[in-house]
């Protein structure tokens, strides 16, 4: 019996192991599974990475918002259950901290000479990951409204407050500015850019001691209330979605805008025809005289992980460079991100996103500890906007959040 | 009952809980105890797509020798619990020995963020967990007054607010709450002032989670109750009526003492919930002004580095507020049972 | 019986009940049949910024679609997003939790009920303490252990773990129900010479319907809304509907498609509503019955 179902085995093995050398992308064999977010640019991407599944090469993925919190799980074990994840500069710190990926440069040499080379992260000299798409926050505005109001659309945020006190005063709109202010992750976003804008650092060189308790800092934040008087009174519990109904309603004609959520504003869905077609996009947006723009940089890539076999990483590696090669551009997918992916021709909605890139802006800081900053920003700085606190003492409160995170994770 | 009986009775039960929920509350107890280890950071040249930055990065050789000797983790004791994220001690102290006067003590310790979470949260369950309960017996005892052909379809009604998946229906909710939205319109209008945003302030915002909790939980504690009522014994109620007790005489000395056990549960289920309110939270969008225990856990986990130890100290937190708040509730059961045994 | 209590409350009375009621009614009612409608609408009128009322008369759904209605979402949800499997399973997961946590939870009830040892009391307790731990905190206790050993992404595996998560409430409600039950009906069985266990299914059995149905219908209502367990360990072809309701969402970065969560929603409650109509008769009959006398 037992030679019986070995024999067999066996057989099928030959078999499958005969076939499959000529199995598409070039895999033998082996076993892929993706983890990732599940917008449609990924869902492209794993379709296809599927497409090399064949004899003895299983394919599978799962794509989901909550794919940050089951990708380390799922990456610790060994094997482990996920062989690749799709990540974003943010999150691909947690896979490093973590040490669950694997550097990709052996795997490059030998299988992925074509992959272009701006394509690749590198972190101290080894490729981590293959980025494949590219996001940025920019300016959007209604350039019917400013341009009736012989408005420039600005260029800077103090230039944003003159223009929206005279959109105010024209009666064109009580609250004509818009933004993705809701505490938690959105609102510390929003600092991170006007941080950066005003030429801030977050930490002491070369080290986890946080010092955002400074000038740039108080002037972000006063920016940031100044901003605030021209939004909604509401603003603290408006994401994306809500700013951008806003702006489809109408009411909201200058916001600071994810370059990936142009499209849908634009459309023929969600706001009357005069209002969408006026909908247009700008540079990123300026502040203080640093001389850098006030956003950041994002990137989306695909990683290998550590703890599998070599066959199933170079299987891994294979399905996946096949999953961002120029074929998978059509013209359904196209407009689906910013690809950074040869072959790929930028659309006018994503001129602000390119304009943030040209702009010299900074990437999201790729930092091991920047996420617990990310996290206390998000936690404190509402007291600011709301008034219960000054700014220094909202700054300190930060600090200290940040400072009893980071003790906690052993980076202080 | 016998031993053995009762032990052939329960033993599904207690396997079931036993592995999913006894052995994870041990291993959160040891993971609030045990950090993780100092990590070693060096400092690399990172390049992506948009150019070379200098960064910081963890030495996983230098890390993964600490890991390997220790793997639990670095034994910090306490420490979690009272750091300034939880308990705060330090700080308290330190807001005792500086400030001036109790208002000024109160405010530091308010501006913590544990203190100002359990506020929240006290406030929360103080408020929901009684009107629950009497809007609860107000609309069981309405119902079951009703012709039975109307019954059902009332009870779905009723149900309404506890069937429609939270995640969706608290968004809907969100909505309509808006400043331009249906019951925000109505709101300004019957408060007379066009420019009233329930989002937009600390106490409206407490006001709107409060009548939201009551609005879903409220269903839960009609249900229990109607189905007590079915079991009302009927010839202690019908010689209450050759009495000629009113109605609310029968209320009073029938019906309330017969629902007594029930409330308990209901109390009981309800403060431990009400306690650990998270939801609302999250679907409002109501972090700015309101925050609970469990939005804590939720924030710890749900960053994109995320907190392990810190959330598993909150969660023994959170068990042991709940088992502070049930005791009372739970002394009264312990009477009730030693009654039962005689 | 109820008639004749009936008679006897004055006309005010039996007008406040009717009309505190009423306004119950509307109150719990309102948003369900606002959503109902709005569902065949479209995004920027079922949530409009600018003006309430085009959620009623449709004011965008007749620009985009060329009618005041549209069936959009459903379509959408249930063709283009197969929102069908999401529906089977949750179908698979609320039968299994139902079933499994009434089963063993009626057992331990009972015993617990019966039992007037300390011990019982204590369980009791413990399953108390037990059902305050948060369950995200649960959650992210199992993942580890779940990849490691192969359980995770499978119903089964979630189904055990809703029943476990639930069965503490499970426990304490159907405590309180037996204890409602009284003691003599079982004791004259076993005098009769039954075991204790065939007290429990000749006796017991036909008279706990009422609290049993209750019950049930929370561990449903539980595992069909459940969100934190589902999302976490279920993986994408064994999803469940709520966090296939959650993916319609959308992040951030990337918009979604609200209409068909929308859509997803209100296309579940009838089945629920046939649920409850059942629900609603079984506790009529166990009164009825006349079993349950104190």
């Amino acid at each position: 019996m037992k030679t019986l179902v070995k024999g067999t085995l066996v057989g099928a093995m030959m078999i499958s192991g005969s076939s499959a050398v000529y199995a598409g992308c070039g895999i033998s064999e082996g076993r892929v599974s993706i983890v990732g977010n599940e917008f449609p640019a990924i869902q492209t991407v794993a379709a296809a990475a599927a497409s090399c599944a064949g004899d003895g090469v299983e394919v599978a993925s799962n794509l989901t918002a909550d794919h940050q919190k089951i990708n380390v799980a799922g990456m610790q074990g060994n094997p482990a259950e996920y062989t690749s994840a799709i990540i974003a500069n943010s999150s691909i710190v947690a896979l490093m901290n973590e040490d669950v990926i694997r550097p990709l440069d052996d795997l490059i040499a030998e299988h992925g000479q074509d992959i272009p080379k701006n394509q690749l992260i590198t972190v101290n000299g080894k490729v981590m990951a293959v980025a494949f798409m590219a996001n940025a926050q920019h300016l959007a505005y209604r350039q019917d409204v400013l341009a009736e109001l012989n408005i420039e659309p600005p260029t800077s945020y103090e230039d944003m407050l003159t223009a929206a006190e005279a959109v105010r005063a024209a009666g064109k709109s009580e609250y004509p500015l818009g933004g993705a202010y809701k505490a938690g992750w959105n609102l510390a976003q929003e600092f991170v850019n006007m941080y950066i804008g005003h030429g801030g650092e977050f930490y002491q060189p070369g080290s986890a001691v946080p010092s955002i308790n400074n000038e740039q800092g108080v002037a972000a934040l006063e920016m940031m209330k100044s901003l605030s008087a021209y939004m909604n009174p509401d603003y603290l519990t408006h994401d994306s979605n809500g700013t951008n109904a806003e702006m489809e309603a109408g009411n909201v004609i200058m916001m600071n805008m994810w370059g990936s959520r142009i499209g849908s504003l634009q459309d023929d869905e969600g706001a009357p025809p005069e209002i969408a077609s006026n909908i247009v996009v700008g540079g990123p947006l300026m502040v203080g005289d640093s001389g850098s723009p006030a956003t950041t940089l994002w990137w989306d890539g695909w990683t290998v992980a550590k703890n599998i076999s070599d066959e199933d990483a170079v299987a891994t590696f294979l399905a996946m460079k096949n999953g961002v090669s120029p074929s998978i551009l059509n013209e359904e997918t196209m407009g689906e991100a910013v690809w950074m992916i040869e072959g790929y021709e930028p659309a006018p909605v994503n001129q602000g996103v390119f304009a943030s890139i040209a702009a010299g802006s900074t990437a999201y800081p790729m930092l091991p500890y920047h996420g617990l900053m990310h996290t206390a920003l998000g936690n404190e700085i509402a007291d600011f906007l709301t008034g219960k606190e000054d700014a220094a003492k909202t700054l300190s409160d930060a600090e200290a959040a940040y400072t009893t995170a980071a003790t906690e994770k052993g980076f202080l | 009952m016998k031993h053995k009986t009762f032990f052939w009775f329960v033993l599904p039960t207690s396997l079931a809980m036993l592995l999913f929920i006894a052995l994870p509350i041990v291993s959160v107890v040891m993971q609030s105890v045990y950090a993780p280890h100092e990590q070693v950071v060096i400092e690399v040249d990172n390049c992506d797509i948009f150019g070379c930055t200098k960064s910081t990065m963890v030495d996983q050789e230098a890390t993964g020798k600490l890991r390997d000797a220790e793997p639990l983790g670095r034994f910090v004791g306490t420490d979690i619990y009272v750091n300034r994220s939880h308990l705060a001690i330090t700080e308290i102290s330190l807001a005792w020995q500086n400030s001036a006067g109790m208002g000024e003590f109160l405010s530091e310790v308010m501006n913590l963020p544990f203190y100002r979470a359990l506020a929240f949260t006290l406030t929360y369950t103080f408020v929901v967990t009684p009107l629950v309960l009497i809007l609860g017996f107000m609309i069981a005892v309405a119902v079951n007054s009703i012709p039975s052909v109307l019954r059902g379809p009332t009870i779905f009604l009723s149900l309404l607010p506890m069937i429609i998946t939270p995640l969706i229906g608290s968004l809907i909710l969100f909505w309509m709450i808006d400043s331009r939205g249906i019951i925000g319109t109505l709101i300004q209008y019957l408060a007379g002032d066009p420019s009233l945003s329930m989002k937009a302030s600390t106490p409206l915002t407490w006001v709107m989670l409060m009548v939201y909790g009551v609005w879903h939980s409220a269903p839960f504690a009609f249900v229990v109750y109607y189905a007590g009522l079915q079991s009302v014994p009927k010839d202690t109620l019908e010689s209450a009526m050759i009495d000629g007790a009113s109605r609310w005489q029968q209320i009073r000395y029938v019906i309330i003492p017969h629902l007594v056990p029930l409330t308990t549960f209901i109390a009981l289920m309800q403060l431990m919930d009400n306690f650990r309110v998270f939801e609302p939270i999250v679907s409002f969008n109501a972090s700015a002004h309101a925050t609970s225990l469990s939005y804590f856990i939720y924030d710890d986990l749900g960053g994109e580095t995320r907190l392990l130890s810190s959330a598993a100290a909150t969660s023994v937190l959170t068990i042991v507020g709940v088992a502070v708040l049930l005791t009372p509730v739970l002394i009264r059961t312990w009477r009730d049972f030693g009654r039962s045994k005689t | 019986m109820s008639t004749s209590v009936a008679e006897r409350r004055s006309p005010l009375l039996k007008l406040f009940a009717w009309s505190f009621l009423l306004l119950w009614l509307v109150l719990a009612a309102f948003p369900f049949l606002w959503t109902f409608w709005g569902s065949f609408k479209v995004e920027g009128d079922f949530f409009s910024k600018a003006d309430w009322m085009w959620a009623i008369i449709g004011h965008l759904t007749e620009a985009e679609t060329g009618s005041t209605f549209t069936g959009a979402g459903y379509e959408g949800a249930w063709i283009q997003e197969e929102f069908w499997k999401s529906a089977l399973n949750t179908l698979i997961v609320v039968v299994c939790v139902v079933t499994i946590s009434l089963t063993i939870g009626t057992l331990a009830g009972y015993a617990l009920s019966r039992s007037t040892f300390n011990y019982a009391f204590w369980l009791l307790i413990i399953a108390l303490i037990f059902r305050a731990m948060p369950p995200i905190t649960l959650v992210s206790g199992y993942l580890l252990p779940f990849y490691e050993w192969n359980l995770w992404g499978k119903l089964p595996t979630a189904i055990i773990v809703l029943v476990a998560i639930n069965q503490p409430f499970t426990l304490w409600m159907l405590t309180s129900f037996f204890k409602n039950i009284p003691k003599d009906l079982d004791e004259s069985a076993m005098v009769d010479g039954c075991t204790h266990f065939q007290a429990f299914r000749h006796v017991i059995i036909p008279v706990m319907w009422p609290g049993v149905i209750t019950t049930g219908l929370f561990s449903l209502l539980l595992a069909y809304n459940d969100f934190a367990v589902t999302a976490m360990i279920l993986s994408k072809e064994n999803q469940t509907m709520v966090p296939k309701i959650a993916s319609f969402l959308g992040t951030t970065q990337t918009k979604g498609n609200v209409m068909f969560a929308v859509a997803s929603v209100v296309s579940v409650t009838a089945p629920l509503f046939v649920l409850v109509m059942f629900f609603q008769r079984q506790i009529v009959s166990g009164l009825t019955a006349g079993a349950v006398k104190g």
